[in-house]
């Protein structure tokens, strides 16, 4: 197995799938001849043509829209946002429009949209985001996001597959600072699916995205402290897999639900009230969230710095909690 | 005021005396279909609001009467016509408009919300039916013609050169006044003119949006210089005069099935009711309506017929009354069926849960014994 970076591992998944299916294709802006924003399209065109690998004009409505027609048509098109922020742009097709078409009319709607999602880079408050809570309360939508190379190609793999729209979140402060073992051929990682990082008995934070290595760095200085922290990497944000998320807090009793969104509305919400309503009898102390602040995203260092979720800050908060 | 004097060389004048009295008959089905669905309103048994096309029937047949059995139509709410001319069975309407557990919807989804999208190569129509959004249908159009074509294109690399074009289906999407101030509207087109999509727009000036008269809407005096934007032909036709509608809209559908790329009709019609049936639309001065209602389009082709002599008063009489006593039978049996189950609210929202949808229901016109190739267009 060689050893790649997640940026890699997404531009793997989509040569294998284009290569293996002649429906997959790939649209969005500046993908083809530049090879995208953050170059994960990178020489898809000289492979696959300019027929499947579509240079759109900046236009994410047209880019959705259009996805979710030629899907229509037996099509399997994955849709590059050049920032997920831009998903914005194109919320109305989504939620309305592709979100709801099975359950009007039985008409499925096999799109991924992907793009750079995720905060740590300097983005500033245009080029940061983490949308993952704007479509928490669309049923219809997957959303997945992964924080590991292995898993950025399955998953990949798997929404391509998938016969429902599938959003894929990439965090980018992981592109080129994330490498991992990757197979060279055939895998997909099941949408749905959270994954243990770390085993532990005495908290459980349960997170995705670049904040699985955060967690996982904080377990690391806690251990010293002879606290033993689990952690679940979610991977799939839609659906929840919510039997990981009970079996590990039955475990530990206490939870930690580590997002880096802003707090307020957002994932670790919902999954404090799955476990207030199914895991109250196994929680030894309050659910305690841990996220960015409810601002827009600054962009100067030391202002995201202070913005966004950090080791210490959650080594604090779990220390604190393991007191209670 | 009659254009539709024959000029040689326009494409209505290929059509027979059987597939001009069609015509006749799926505007009238449209028409009859709406007038039933107000008796079921005024009984309470339509749910939610009620849209005529009352005056907008003769463009929208027209228009659709240009397409081959294969291809893409994306109505809005008042392109009934539309349904008609592809051949959905009027008891499909009568569902969807009660609500019921038989539709196409299962009591999902409002009115002609219709969605019909067959196996990527079978040769059936596809239809999307009205997305409020106004503007998204254009471009869910550009992406189903270019999905389409590449569809098309794929199969025909195991078949002989030429055969992808005659397997790729024309879109044809309709929207009005309102809707084309939208910046999906704006996208959709923009990406179809760029990727020279095999799309057909067609632009309805009816003179309102709800309430919104067109001059508060844009500030071009034609609706389709709109599309002057984005470099692709356009032409401004008289909306209630079919064959000059007609004409046109063949002209853009070779066009495009020639993958030649997009284009636009502007319509000028006119909106004879209020935006629903709640709203009286005081707003429309009565002259304006007076005025249009002597270019009823239904009443102009009529006389086409006759004075060309393509149909007689009697031949005409028995269309109309035909199509009158199948709009009442079909909202009659559609009456008596049953109410969506409430145990199934939550199912079909993913793949994998295979909750039955049914499949539209198409029909053969009484007139489809006319030319070749529209032998087939409605069944299905």
């Amino acid at each position: 197995m060689a050893v790649i970076t997640y940026l890699e591992a997404i531009r793997q998944a989509l040569f294998e799938e284009m290569s293996a299916d002649e429906r997959v294709f790939v649209m969005g802006e500046d993908v083809a001849a530049y090879g995208g924003a953050f170059k994960v399209t990178e020489g898809l065109l000289e492979k696959f043509g300019d027929k499947r690998v579509i240079d759109t004009p900046i236009s994410e409505i047209a880019i959705v829209g259009s996805a979710i027609g030629a899907s229509y048509m037996g099509m399997r098109p994955v849709c590059e946002l050049q920032f997920i922020d831009f998903i914005a742009c194109c919320f109305d097709m989504l939620t309305n429009f592709a979100a709801t078409s099975r359950y009007r009319n039985g008409a499925g709607v096999p799109i991924v949209v992907r793009g750079p999602s995720g905060g740590g880079v300097g983005g500033g408050p245009f080029h940061s985001l983490n949308p993952e809570a704007l479509f928490l309360n669309t049923p219809g939508l997957k959303m997945v996001e992964p924080s590991t190379a292995y898993d950025a190609k399955g998953l990949l793999k798997a929404a391509i597959r998938d016969d429902d729209p599938v959003l894929y979140f990439e965090h980018k402060y992981l592109y080129r600072r994330i490498k991992d073992e990757v197979p060279g051929d055939d895998y997909i990682v099941p949408l749905g699916k959270a994954a243990i990082r770390r085993e532990g008995s005495d908290v459980s934070i349960i997170t995705f995205g670049a904040m699985v290595h955060t967690a996982l760095d904080a377990a690391k200085q806690l251990e010293a402290d002879g606290v033993q922290a689990e952690v679940i990497d979610l991977r799939s944000l839609a659906p929840l897999d919510r039997d990981a998320i009970l079996t590990s807090v039955a475990k530990t009793s206490r939870a930690v639900l580590l997002y880096e969104a802003r707090r307020t509305g957002g994932i670790g919400g919902e999954l404090a009230a799955i476990l207030a309503e199914e895991a109250f009898e196994d929680l030894d102390a309050p659910i305690v969230r841990i996220a960015s602040e409810d601002v827009p995203v600054p962009y100067s260092p030391p202002l995201e710095a202070a913005f966004l979720p950090s080791v210490e800050k959650v080594v604090a908060r779990v220390k604190g909690l393991i007191q209670y | 005021m009659d254009t539709t004097a024959a000029k040689p060389g326009r494409p209505s004048e290929a059509l027979s005396a059987t597939q001009l009295q069609e015509m006749y008959y799926f505007a009238r089905l449209a028409r009859e279909v709406e007038e039933r669905l107000i008796i079921l309103f005024r009984q309470s048994k339509v749910i939610g609001g009620l849209y005529r096309s009352l005056g907008q029937e003769g463009e929208s047949v027209a228009t659709t009467y240009a397409l081959e059995r294969r291809d893409a139509i994306l109505p809005l709410i008042r392109n009934m016509g539309a349904l008609m001319t592809v051949g959905v069975r009027p008891l499909e309407i009568f569902r969807q408009y009660m609500a019921k557990g038989t539709s196409n919807s299962r009591g999902r989804d409002l009115n002609i919300h219709i969605v019909h999208i067959p196996d990527p190569d079978a040769d059936e129509p596809v239809i999307v039916g009205p997305i409020s959004m106004l503007g998204d249908s254009i471009p869910v159009a550009a992406g189903i013609a270019m999905g389409a074509r590449m569809r098309a294109s794929m199969t025909s690399a195991r078949a002989a050169a030429g055969e992808a074009r005659d397997r790729t289906r024309v879109a044809m999407a309709w929207i009005g006044d309102g809707a084309t101030s939208t910046g999906a509207f704006h996208e959709g087109m923009n990406f179809a003119a760029v990727q020279r999509i095999p799309l057909v727009v067609v632009a309805e000036d009816n003179k309102y949006a709800y309430s919104t008269p067109i001059s508060k809407q844009m500030a071009i005096q034609r609706i389709d210089e709109r599309a002057a934007a984005y470099g692709i032909p356009h032409e401004m036709v008289d909306g209630n005069d079919m064959l000059a509608v007609y004409d046109v809209a063949k002209m853009f559908v070779d066009r495009a099935r020639a993958w030649e790329g997009a284009s636009l009709i502007g319509v000028d019609t006119m909106r004879m009711q209020g935006h629903a049936q709640h709203d009286d639309a005081r707003y429309v001065p009565k002259a304006m309506l007076d005025e249009w209602a002597l270019k009823d389009p239904l009443v102009r082709y009529k006389q086409t017929l006759l004075e060309r002599g393509v149909a007689t008063e009697e031949q005409i009489g028995e269309i109309d009354r035909m199509a009158k006593s199948y709009a009442a039978s079909e909202a009659d049996l559609a009456v008596d069926e049953p109410m969506p189950d409430p145990s199934n609210v939550t199912r079909g929202v993913y793949a994998g849960d295979d909750f039955a949808v049914p499949r539209v229901e198409f029909v053969k016109s009484p007139f489809a014994s006319g030319r070749a190739g529209l032998q087939t267009r409605h069944h299905v």
